[in-house]
């Protein structure tokens, strides 16, 4: 426990914010509401005035912290170099600490520390929502009713390894990871076939859980140290070139957070356009635009490797809607904790993938995938969604 | 001072209670622009309609507040900063494109609209919005008007009243009123063109009927490395001199260079004493003419690893690192001072060594980046906010640098206003007669000086110099 307030919130972080305002319209909160208080430069201000101790922490300006989506695209634009998504950690972790406890605040940190803690709890309580869903009893809540339709969940090949199609030219780890296998197996079973078709030999570690950005991002900054503490007992003394993700959002928070990890951490268009694949082996005759998850585009600083993959595609039409690079509202948690600000950057979201005309919009995160499969549903689209994975294996027989 | 309840009452009924900011700890938080200096307002009300804007300077005038509109909040004058409190009329609700005339190349939008969205829309139609200020990612058409302001490209397109045909405005008493419009020439008095510059002193402004252009069919950005500011600015001289108007001509120094090659990595030589960005544009057949003839040139006086951009994304990233270079200096120092004095294009070489010896003498970094094409400096004063006895040295080394760019025959402000920043020196350029005259159309618009209070006329309320002798505003209050 620190007792000093704001001890976490570096001032040296903090000034090197010079207040030019370049970041306002890379905030989707600052676009839907025009204020400084819902733009980073407010929000750091605000960071700053507490820090220093100039203005009280007050309950009501906690809020512009929690209305951030953390998606960091302004970190990106940034010419100081602001590291806004240390920043934003940081101080959602006070803010924790000093807010007076809410009920429902409370209730979903447990509840996520819990859910996380074991692969199992996961996993029970993936099967348990599927049958809910089989019997229409999650279409009660509105975050039931955003989850996609439950499958069956993504098990890892028996024995842990799916050997290389071919010659076997790397040795990679996979992060299986604690929603995507529940949510959408069918975008690891993709990503999968795409190492082994590239020449990986793909290692599942067995006791591997989820790697804490759930957690960290929403203020839980020891609960996501454990599970880092858990992973590493896992990686440490394995032999693999690099650990591939295919959930932005984790790879983002392992290359953050992880640093005997650094220079491995790898998502997986990242990793592909490194190694390369194999000729496409047929053509994928479809209109695509692409969506850039937060923390793919942002906090990886990745655009132009999944735009490259879906290029290589033979017969595909790629077409940019207005602003790819702005969140969709989705940020983790936060369309369950904000669902007023999120349905409004989503709806702005959606009426530029429509204009595109796309048939399926591509994306790299799961969290992005059921903000906007959920928001087309609500809007009657055809529109498809679905992870760069899915979309590649498209041009391989498998 | 906070607003009385009935105020605040009658300007949430007009744009709705969500729309109304009076928290104090709140309005803390719009108490700056990207300048130094900051006053809280006592309220923050976001229109939504040119009605709304209207209803609410109405309340104004009756219970005589000022009211300051205000953009992105990206100007670097202070011309935003309610120094006198009041409300901050912020439009940035206000951000719909109207209309796209392709035909008659217009525009015509709203106050909030964010510069570089305009281009961006604008270039299905192989139009663009002409002046481009670095802050053009966030920065509002409705500021750039108010501030006139400038940019890279500003050098060959004009300034932004160049680009401004009409626009509707509220004035001080709530009414509104059209200036100018679609007519290219604008007949009787030039209405618009007193008001675009204006720094919200006049009115609030509530469209902006603007000029596209055709996207140019082909464009060349060279870059040039010399040994020394001096050098660079010899070879400035020597191509404005022989005849020759590029589209840009930018001038970077080396501290500068260093801390934009941190984030863009877009090849700028790190070594160089400084570097010159030169795009010149047109049809193919004049543009390769061009840049062979500034090439020319640039040899000629010394310069050298002359590199062009050989792709659309490499000439972007130049830019982008150009464009991002004052929020760059960030990683040297946490805050910059800075004055956009103009001086005639033949002085560049006095007043850099000028500015460079200021800086020296203070003991403070100075990055030079600036339009060198048209003489418009923007020596930015480095130094951090944290060391409380720095304040004094800095504002005294921004004005020195100011005061010889006055003695060099320039103007105290190329682009960016004057502000609350430079009001104080405006008896350096003009006469007691000049700033009566001007002082005179202000009352005529705005009997009872409700409207921006405090800025580009000298306030007798402060003294000079003034960031650091004043009292109980932001500043002091709060950074230590």
């Amino acid at each position: 426990m620190t007792t000093e307030p704001f001890a976490r919130l570096s001032d040296d972080d903090l000034a090197t914010c010079v207040h030019c305002g370049l970041c306002l319209d890379a905030c989707p909160t600052f676009r839907q509401t025009g204020l400084e208080t819902e733009s980073p430069r407010g929000r750091i201000y605000l960071m700053t005035q507490w820090k220093r101790g100039q203005l009280p922490f007050t309950e009501d300006q906690a809020r512009h912290i929690d209305l951030c989506l953390g998606c960091r695209t302004c970190e990106a634009v940034c010419p100081s170099g602001v590291p806004y998504g240390r920043i934003i950690e940081a101080g959602r972790s006070e803010v924790e600490q000093m807010r007076r406890p809410s009920p429902k605040r409370w209730l979903a940190r447990t509840a996520l520390r819990q859910l996380l803690a074991k692969p199992r709890r996961l996993r029970t309580f993936g099967a348990m929502t599927k049958a809910a869903q089989s019997v229409g009893l999650t279409s009660i809540a509105r975050s039931g009713r955003q989850l996609p339709k439950l499958r069956a969940r993504f098990q890892p090949p028996a024995g842990g390894i799916a050997p290389a199609i071919g010659p076997r030219k790397h040795r990679v780890a996979f992060l299986v990871g604690c929603v995507m296998p529940i949510l959408y197996p069918q975008s690891h079973e993709a990503a999968v076939k795409l190492l082994q078709l590239a020449g990986c030999e793909v290692w599942f570690p067995r006791a591997e859980r989820c790697c804490g950005a759930l957690l960290a991002h929403n203020g839980d900054l020891e609960g996501a140290e454990r599970l880092r503490e858990a992973n590493m007992e896992v990686y440490r003394d394995s032999n693999f070139e690099a650990l591939i993700v295919d959930s932005a959002g984790c790879g983002a928070h392992l290359k953050d957070f992880y640093p005997e990890l650094t220079g491995r951490v790898k998502d997986l268009s990242e990793w592909l356009v490194e190694i390369g694949l194999p000729a496409p082996e047929r053509d994928v005759k479809m209109r695509v635009t692409y969506q850039d998850a937060c923390h793919l585009a942002h906090a990886q600083r990745i655009r132009k490797q999944p735009r490259d993959l879906i290029r290589a595609l033979p017969g595909i039409e790629l077409i940019e809607m207005r602003h790819p690079e702005i969140c969709c509202g989705a940020a983790g948690l936060y369309s369950t904790l904000e669902p007023a600000m999120s349905a409004r950057i989503l709806e702005e979201k959606l009426d530029d993938v429509e204009s595109t005309h796309a048939d399926v919009i591509a994306t790299a995160n799961p969290g992005c995938q059921m903000q906007l499969e959920s928001g087309l549903r609500s809007r009657g689209s055809t529109m498809r969604v679905e992870h760069i994975s899915e979309l590649v294996i498209r041009a391989f027989l498998h | 001072m906070a607003l009385e309840h009935a105020v605040l009452e009658d300007l949430r009924r007009v744009v709705g209670r969500e729309h109304v900011i009076e928290a104090s700890n709140d309005l803390r938080i719009f108490e700056r622009d990207a300048s130094i200096e900051g006053a809280a307002p006592d309220a923050v009300v976001l229109p939504a309609t040119t009605a709304e804007v209207s209803a609410v300077i109405k309340i104004a005038s009756k219970n005589r507040i000022p009211v300051v509109p205000r953009g992105a909040g990206t100007g670097l004058s202070g011309g935003a900063v309610t120094i006198h409190g009041g409300i901050a009329l912020q439009v940035t609700r206000m951000r719909k494109i109207l209309e796209i005339d392709p035909v008659a190349q217009t525009a015509l939008v709203e106050p909030g609209v964010v510069n570089q969205e305009l281009s961006l829309v604008a270039a299905s139609h192989r139009l663009f919005y002409a002046p481009d200020p670095s802050s053009q990612k966030a920065c509002t058409i409705g500021g750039n008007a108010a501030e006139n302001s400038g940019g890279p490209h500003c050098l060959y397109y004009g300034v932004t009243t160049n680009h401004v045909l009409g626009m509707e405005v509220v004035l001080a008493d709530g009414s509104v009123q059209w200036v100018a419009g679609d007519a290219p020439d604008r007949i009787g008095l030039d209405l618009c063109g007193v008001l675009v510059g204006s720094e919200g002193t006049l009115c609030a402004i509530t469209k902006i009927k603007v000029r596209l252009l055709s996207t140019p069919p082909s464009v060349a950005t060279l870059l040039a490395a010399f040994s020394s500011i001096d050098a660079a600015s010899q070879a400035v001289s020597a191509v404005i001199g022989r005849g020759i108007v590029p589209a840009a001509l930018e001038m970077m120094d080396k501290v500068t260079v260093g801390a934009v090659e941190a984030h863009y990595h877009a090849g700028y030589p790190t070594d160089a004493g400084a570097v010159l960005l030169v795009e010149v544009d047109g049809i193919p057949e004049s543009t390769r003419e061009l840049m062979a003839a500034v090439r020319n040139v640039l040899a000629e006086n010394q310069g050298y690893a002359m590199r062009e951009a050989q792709s659309p994304s490499e000439r972007d990233l130049l830019w982008a690192g150009r464009k991002g270079a004052i929020g760059a200096l960030g990683r040297i120092k946490p805050n910059y001072y800075l004055h956009d004095g103009v001086v005639p294009r033949s002085r560049l070489p006095q007043i850099l060594s000028a500015v460079g010896e200021i800086g020296v003498h203070y003991r403070l970094p100075v990055a030079n980046v600036f339009h060198a094409g048209d003489g418009n400096l923007h020596p930015n004063i480095l130094f951090d906010l944290r060391d409380r006895d720095v304040l004094p040295q800095v504002e005294s080394a921004g004005e020195e640098m100011l005061r010889a760019v006055v003695e060099l025959g320039g103007a105290l402000s190329g682009e960016h206003g004057i502000g609350l920043e430079k009001n104080a020196f405006m008896p350096w350029v003009f006469s007691a007669d000049d700033l009566d005259a001007m002082r005179r159309v202000k009352d005529a618009l705005d009997a009872h000086g409700i409207m921006n209070p405090g800025k580009i006329f000298p306030d007798p309320q402060r003294k000079a110099p003034h960031l650091a002798g004043r009292t109980g505003l932001a500043i002091e209050a709060k950074w230590w």
